[in-house]
């Protein structure tokens, strides 16, 4: 969690249902009030959303020998939303080999951020 | 001509395909799938984003892993397909006429037939945008296709036409690209899609979203070089004045999705005004033994809904394989169900009165989004089923789940209207009578 001692103040749309809830969240020194969200779910998403925003990254890498030419990926568990880019980028320059399975690990740790990029499908060879 | 027989024939391997596929073998019955596809998996394939599976397996799977798990089932339960096989047609007998490049023309009897092509999406020809033909307009399915499968990135700046889920998953993947997306342009006041994917995919990435707006012009002779938008009324006319000019090299439609039904009309089964095929609560067409799931019959929201639809229509079918196939077919005693104030559509379009205390799944979606509804089932003007909704919006699908009690719906029923009204106006009704 932040530890900012700024004022921080933030309107989030809630995702958790289609309502569509506008959550104010206001970080006054660390201590947050979060006001608008219609239930407890809602609420939970707007903490997450403000202070460590995640979100799972999918991409596609290029293949050696492939069905295909290129293969869907995903990182295993959401990551920091500011890394978002970067992993895309890495990801595209990286080529992997047929055969895959789905769940096959494709690359470790990416970014040491402690998470595995893992392929979203069986990939055969050509 | 090569001639096969089989107890049931399945119409496309997508989710709806496969899974009704599994569920119609599980039930003993001789399944041959029909894909026209080179490989098994159908449009679930492209959708490499997450947030499939959340339903049936409880996980956030990408649509491949979601689609992955249908086909490694089907294949361990040795259901025989046929990849790159074209259905060219379906007689009223059941009869399928197919081509492929290894066999040629096929033809195939099944006792029953499961329909489940999926849908298609909306053109540029259907909404008749003016201006040159350039190169570089495409559908977002198209787009979709071509980045995450072919591996090809189709234009450097975009303008999204549409605010439905391909159109603004599709902005925030090539915003990861590096391409720039430079607005999302819809003519209604609201947005067609997910909320979600407004959140996540634009606003994220502070792509604007242009409500009741459209393209009245798209420049460029060879390649788009822009377009022009202008602001609509509540007719969707254009405002006289209000152009904007938009510099772009590159134009996604995301204008809408339309069930594939020309096999299905082929076949003698009608269609009702969703574009998808009349079907009964058995999921049954009017043809007898010819069903139907997934988004050739009604466009979803959600894959997982997909496969719940093909699940039953897989053991629908294997039931009148077994029990109704050959004999006699006893004249059905239906209750018509009819979509009422502020219902676009609802599926089924009938009821089997012998149906009525078993679990139905009716399914529909709104004409407009409004707040604090009441959603009511009524046989004439007696309301059989109630439940109150927070917020509904033509995007989200609503579904009802009920059983009726004998007592409840009257012998002499022939039809059900289903509605959502404002639960205000309900009050008022209560008062008056």
């Amino acid at each position: 969690m932040s530890e900012s001692s700024k004022k921080d103040k933030k309107v989030i749309r809630c995702i958790v249902c289609p309502t569509g809830c506008e959550i104010t969240a206001e970080n006054v020194d660390g201590e947050v009030k979060i006001i608008g969200f219609g239930c407890k779910r809602g609420e939970e998403y707007a903490k997450e959303e403000l202070f460590e925003p995640k979100r799972i990254v999918t991409a596609t890498m290029r293949v050696e020998d492939g069905f295909l030419s290129i293969i869907p990926v995903r990182t295993e568990k959401p990551i920091p939303k500011e890394s978002v880019f970067e992993i895309i980028k890495e990801l595209s320059s990286i080529k992997v080999k047929a055969p895959i399975k789905v769940g096959d690990i494709l690359v470790e740790n990416i970014h040491n951020l402690e998470v595995n990029v893992i392929a979203s499908r069986d990939m055969p060879t050509f | 001509m090569k001639s096969l027989d089989v107890d049931i024939a399945v119409i496309g391997a997508g989710s709806a395909g496969l899974g009704a596929a599994i569920e119609a073998k599980k039930q003993g019955m001789d399944v041959l799938i029909l894909e026209r596809n080179d490989e098994l998996g159908g449009i679930t394939l492209q959708c490499i984003h997450n947030g499939f599976g959340l339903k049936i397996f409880k996980e956030d799977l990408t649509g491949p892993e979601y689609i992955q798990r249908f086909i490694n089932e089907a294949k361990e339960l040795k259901i025989p397909y046929k990849l790159d096989t074209m259905v060219i047609e379906i007689t009223e007998d059941k009869e399928i006429y197919a081509v492929n490049k290894k066999e040629g023309l096929l033809k195939i009897k099944a006792k029953a037939i499961i329909l489940s092509m999926g849908c298609r999406e909306k053109t540029r020809g259907a909404i008749n945008i003016p201006g040159f033909r350039p190169a570089g307009i495409y559908t977002a399915g198209q787009a979709q296709r071509f980045v995450n499968i072919e591996g090809y990135i189709p234009g450097k700046t975009y303008v999204i036409l549409g605010s439905g889920d391909i159109g603004m998953i599709m902005a925030r993947r090539l915003t990861w690209l590096g391409c720039e997306v430079k607005a999302v342009v819809e003519i209604k006041s609201y947005v067609s899609g997910l909320i979600r994917n407004q959140v996540q995919c634009l606003e994220d990435y502070n792509i604007p979203l242009i409500l009741n707006h459209t393209i009245t012009k798209i420049h460029g002779k060879d390649r788009v070089e822009g377009i022009t938008i202008s602001s609509v009324d509540q007719n969707w006319d254009q405002i006289v004045g209000s152009d904007e000019y938009i510099e772009c090299d590159s134009i996604l439609l995301s204008v809408g999705l339309v069930p594939e039904n020309e096999l299905t009309t082929k076949a003698g089964a009608e269609l009702s005004n969703n574009g998808g095929p009349i079907v009964d609560d058995n999921l049954e067409t009017i043809m007898d033994g010819i069903f139907a799931c997934g988004n050739v019959l009604q466009v979803h929201d959600l894959v997982d809904n997909v496969s719940e639809e093909a699940k039953r229509a897989g053991k629908n079918a294997a039931i009148y394989v077994k029990e109704r196939y050959g004999k006699d077919q006893i004249k059905k005693d239906h209750i018509k169900i009819i979509p009422g104030i502020n219902v676009g559509y609802v599926k089924p379009d009938y009821v089997n009165f012998s149906n009525l205390e078993n679990l139905l799944h009716f399914h529909l979606r709104v004409k407009e989004p409004d707040r604090d509804v009441i959603i009511v089932i009524k046989e004439v003007n007696k309301i059989v089923y109630q439940r109150v909704r927070s917020f509904v919006i033509p995007s989200e699908m609503i579904e009802v789940r009920t059983k009726f009690k004998p007592e409840v719906i009257s012998p002499n029923c022939r039809e059900l209207k289903i509605e959502v009204l404002p639960v205000s106006l309900l009050e008022v009704l209560d008062e008056v009578g």
